[in-house]
């Protein structure tokens, strides 16, 4: 599906990390690997440190800790939010909606709308979407976007596939309505046939958490999990990336008439580095036009990956300078989406710690 | 070439012998993580990046199919 957005931009991106960081070296023993194995993986693959919320921290305590320090520095003003889209896949609560929380522990004003959207992987791209599409409305003009998870505790330690990559994180995302007439292009594909490829089997309606669900299977690669615990089939992600991903960048440039070489830089999803490279050279893209470097320094965050991607390759470059960016986001649902947007003059482009 | 796959597969899994004409992958001699390992092996030695389309397990089942993927890839015998 192609999507085109007219007079809107986003303003202002803020990352928030948990100040917990956890190397790899410190877990090597946990998985089934021999050491000089692990230490091949680290360099291919980008294991090395990802960081990890305390236990009790929730998706909302990383929002709240990102709002709190754009109201302080005047980087936002509370009573200008006219919506507040949360992206999540760990809500503090089944019910109610944890914008609501956010919005209520602020005491923002009541005439603005606040959704919980369920997206993982490419929940940047659905996020802004979301936003792009409320800003039709006459009465919003300012839509805050949080893409917030802390799925480790939902990740088993001793689970190889999943463990070494996993990060908490939480962004905020400022989109406004803008007199810029450009054209934002969009492509956004899904195929619920492979619900399965990333899920958490146990823990909703279909099946309740229980003290079974809790106990530790080993599966054929030597990893232990329950059915509590995410569970990714990575051969299977694998693919689907490679065949799915690269068609979607060239119909989107296609349709924007772009070629590759305009893009300034190709802001993906960050699921590792191996296929990171391997997306960037199957698209005859210069790896350092598509950087792969989150996962080594702060672990994939799920729908966070592509704001922290965008703060820790740009920063403050991006408050003076004018980028043409390509985001992409896939995964979980499965769900592939992309953007081709410009970004320019920032009011901040950051990245704090909780 | 056969030489030096069967190198980089030992030095990957060194308690396997892959001269052995067995199926790699259904011997469990090497999982997904050891494509990994040696997808980055090739393309380094053969200074090439093997298409992420091609990383099946089928193409790494034996030496033979692993010529034939780097042959297609580019790399000549």
């Amino acid at each position: 599906m192609n999507l085109k957005f007219r007079h809107k931009k986003i303003t202002g991106i803020l990352t928030i990390l948990p100040e917990n960081e956890v190397k790899f070296e410190d877990e090597m023993d946990q998985y089934n690997f021999s050491p000089a194995k692990s230490l091949k993986l680290k360099m291919a693959m980008g294991y090395n440190t990802h960081r990890v919320a305390k236990e009790g921290v929730c998706a909302s305590d990383l929002c709240i800790r990102g709002l709190d320090y754009l109201f302080e520095k005047k980087l936002l003003d509370k009573n200008e939010i006219d919506a507040l889209i949360l992206v999540t896949q760990s809500p503090d609560y089944f019910m109610p909606p944890t914008s609501n929380v956010i919005q209520g522990h602020f005491g923002l004003k009541q005439d603005m709308i606040c959704m919980d959207i369920n997206q993982g992987c490419a929940g940047f791209i659905i996020g802004l979407f979301q936003a792009f599409m409320l800003l039709e409305q006459d009465e919003i003009n300012k839509v805050v976007l949080l893409n917030a998870d802390v799925l480790s505790p939902k990740v088993s330690k001793r689970d190889r596939n999943s463990n070494p990559l996993i990060g908490d994180a939480a962004s905020v995302t400022i989109v406004e309505k803008s007199d810029d007439s450009g054209i934002i292009f969009g492509n956004l594909k899904m195929d619920g046939t492979g619900f399965d490829a990333l899920i958490i089997p146990a823990g909703g309606s279909r099946l309740p958490a229980s003290a079974d669900t809790a106990q530790l299977h080993e599966d054929a690669a030597g990893n232990f999990r329950s059915l509590n615990h995410l569970v990714m089939k990575g051969d299977e992600v694998f693919n689907f990336v490679q065949r799915e991903v690269p068609p979607m960048i060239e119909q989107l440039l296609s349709t924007a008439g772009c070629s590759r070489e305009d893009v300034d830089f190709y802001m993906f999803h960050q699921p590792n580095k191996f296929m990171l490279n391997k997306l960037a050279d199957k698209l005859g893209v210069p790896r350092e036009k598509m950087p792969s470097n989150i996962v080594e320094n702060f672990g994939n965050a799920s729908g966070v990956s592509i704001p922290t991607a965008i703060g820790f390759n740009l920063g403050t470059r991006l408050t003076r300078e004018s980028l043409l960016i390509c985001l992409a986001g896939f995964g979980v649902g499965l769900t592939w989406a992309s953007i081709l947007i410009r970004l320019e003059n920032l009011d901040f482009n950051e990245i704090i710690n909780y | 070439m056969e030489t030096t796959i069967i190198n980089i597969l030992s030095g990957l899994r060194p308690e396997f012998d892959f001269s052995e004409d067995v199926d790699f992958m259904e011997e469990g001699m090497l999982d997904s993580f050891d494509i990994v390992n040696l997808v980055t092996a090739l393309d380094t030695e053969y200074g090439i990046s093997i298409d992420g389309m091609d990383i099946l397990p089928t193409n790494f089942s034996s030496v033979s199919k692993i010529v034939a993927l780097l042959q297609k890839n580019g790399v000549k015998s």
